[in-house]
């Protein structure tokens, strides 16, 4: 007789089975790879050269490629985490997601891990290329703290993935367009271009929501020399607030899932296909 | 006789391709959401784009409107909304319509002309980018300090190059479409690639001779190089002085170059995407669907 497993050890299982094919999979696709890199790339060289034609300082072509990285994150939870529930469904999988004897929030868990180290893996590769390009000069105040904020900030955005592919688990076709939307918007208010202290406090203070926002933020101050001049808030504030994001949308996402996965099959749209 | 209505035949079939695919398109793009929503949608994504550059030029520059290189930015990031809109539109058509609606083989095989049909696609992607260009320019007008005299734009000038100009991105777009063809799903990204690829090198938000050297005869080499200087020189003269990069050349010798490179890409586009189609029947591939 087959032994079964069940509990942790099935949620753990899930999890590794997950993240396995955004590990291995991704790295079989090798034209994946250069879309992720190459595109990027193609934004931070244009915007590094903007900054270059109105003559700004060198420090900014180095917060272009610090944000271009980062953006490679948000790509990734755009549509590998916040819409994938809704390709799953478009492909057929996801009845059988719901109907294996296994936790989704173990499976959204092992996207996240699995795009997490797939894309950290994409980002180094932008940051070394984009700095050898643009011969971008880092001093790094302290990598403790600057490698806690990269911590905190991706555990809160792949929690906010995880709570929105809850919501996307009940949309169709407009799940596209409204991932679609989710790009310069986001670029702007998050300031992936520019220190976000340059916006309206508020409309700062709003954009924080998205994790990326702060981090960011605390990750330029912490690794440029001028740094802490250009930062929205303290780097210890920001770690704050980031930890606090972890918590609230983990827990969001495990209530979200919970409520629109009942709601999904109330209402018949697990398998429903409106192209 | 027989040729001549044979030819008004291919005429109409072309036409009536063109036309529905236009309304097909249409439909695709916009029945999606509310009209409002939708509206909100198509303005949203271009004004946050164009913001983007306006906050990096405002922090750099305290705010300098009146400097020429503001124009020639934002003027550029404008129309550039065609480019993207419009060649990856059409070649999106391909992937769209034999992995989404798995309905290429069927239009394949109805009695439509397959090239026209494409371009018709592109319609809806042009009326939208439009809107989208239209808003962008005039929030520039009444928030930026952005300065058009209307009385003193070369309106023919304008028309003309937007005339040619979509014409030439209509035909970039097919050669994009003739490969995907041969592409598998995943590979949707590849207009957006090229697209990049040519916001970088045409010179679009900043002038070309900031790009390194070797890069800058990629850029020359363009069509869209000399699209949007024209389009800039007709709206706003004085951008043109500003910057030496195209500043020996006059709008007849731009026209003519732009003319020249637009000719150049009808006719490839029109032998890639013959080749490629004829190479994906020849590996059966016109509708295999390769979703994954």
């Amino acid at each position: 007789m087959t032994r079964k497993n069940s509990g942790w050890v099935l949620f753990i299982q899930t999890v590794i089975a997950r993240a396995y094919p955004r590990v291995i999979g991704q790295q079989r696709e090798k034209s994946w790879m250069f879309f992720e890199i190459f595109l990027p790339m193609l934004s931070v060289a244009a915007y590094v050269f903007v900054y270059r034609a109105i003559r700004a300082p060198e420090e900014y072509v180095g917060f272009v490629v610090m944000g271009g990285a980062m953006l490679a994150f948000w790509m990734n939870v755009l549509w590998n985490m916040s819409s994938q529930l809704y390709w799953e469904k478009e492909q057929g999988n996801l009845a059988l997601y719901i109907m294996a004897p296994c936790s989704m929030m173990a499976i959204l868990l092992g996207m996240a891990a699995g795009g997490l180290f797939a894309t950290t893996l994409r980002a180094v590769v932008i940051v070394g290329l984009g700095s050898w390009m643009f011969q971008v000069h880092y001093t790094v105040a302290s990598f403790t703290q600057l490698f806690a904020v990269f911590f905190l900030a991706m555990v809160a955005l792949y929690g906010l993935g995880m709570m929105t592919a809850s919501i996307f688990l009940l949309m169709s076709r407009e799940a596209w367009h409204l991932a679609n939307l989710a790009q310069e918007p986001i670029y702007l208010a998050s300031g992936f271009y520019f220190p976000i202290k340059n916006l309206n406090f508020w409309m700062a203070a709003a954009a924080s929501i998205i994790p990326l926002t702060l981090g960011l933020d605390a990750m330029r101050q912490l690794a440029f020399a001028s740094g802490p001049a250009i930062g929205f808030l303290s780097v210890r504030i920001e770690m704050w607030v980031l930890a606090a994001l972890c918590v609230i949308f983990l827990v969001g996402a495990r209530l979200l899932l919970d409520y629109m996965e009942r709601l999904a099959i109330r209402e018949g749209r697990l398998t429903e296909s409106r192209r | 006789m027989i040729n001549f209505q044979l030819s008004t035949f291919n005429l109409q079939q072309k036409w009536r391709s063109f036309r529905m695919a236009s309304w097909l398109g249409w439909q695709i793009e916009s029945n999606w959401a509310d009209p409002f929503l939708f509206a909100v949608y198509s303005i949203v994504k271009p004004l946050a784009g164009a913001a983007i550059l306006v906050v990096m030029y405002t922090v750099i520059t305290n705010g300098d409107y009146e400097s020429p290189i503001f124009p020639y930015i934002y003027l550029g990031n404008a129309f550039y909304i065609y480019v993207g809109q419009l060649m990856t539109g059409i070649s999106w058509a391909v992937i769209d319509d034999r992995e989404h609606y798995k309905t290429l083989k069927y239009i394949y095989a109805a009695p439509i002309h397959f090239p026209t049909y494409l371009l018709g696609r592109g319609v809806a992607r042009f009326l939208i980018a439009t809107i989208s260009v239209i808003v962008t320019i005039i929030f520039g007008v009444l928030f930026l300090r952005l300065h058009i005299d209307l009385a003193a734009v070369n309106w023919l000038l304008f028309v003309a190059s937007v005339i040619i100009g979509v014409i030439m991105l209509a035909l970039m777009g097919l050669i994009l479409a003739g490969a995907m063809l041969l592409l598998v799903h995943h590979m949707w990204e590849l207009g957006g690639a090229v697209a990049g690829a040519l916001y970088l090198f045409s010179g679009a938000i900043f002038p070309l001779d900031v790009l390194p050297p070797f890069l800058r005869p990629i850029g020359y080499l363009m069509p869209i190089t000399y699209w949007l200087e024209l389009l800039r020189r007709s709206l706003v003269g004085s951008v043109a002085q500003a910057f030496p990069t195209l500043s020996g050349l006059n709008n007849a010798q731009l026209m003519g170059i732009l003319l020249g490179l637009t000719a150049l890409f009808a006719l490839a586009s029109l032998g890639i995407f013959h080749w490629c189609e004829n190479k994906a029947k020849e590996k059966g591939v016109i509708d295999v669907i390769t979703n994954y």
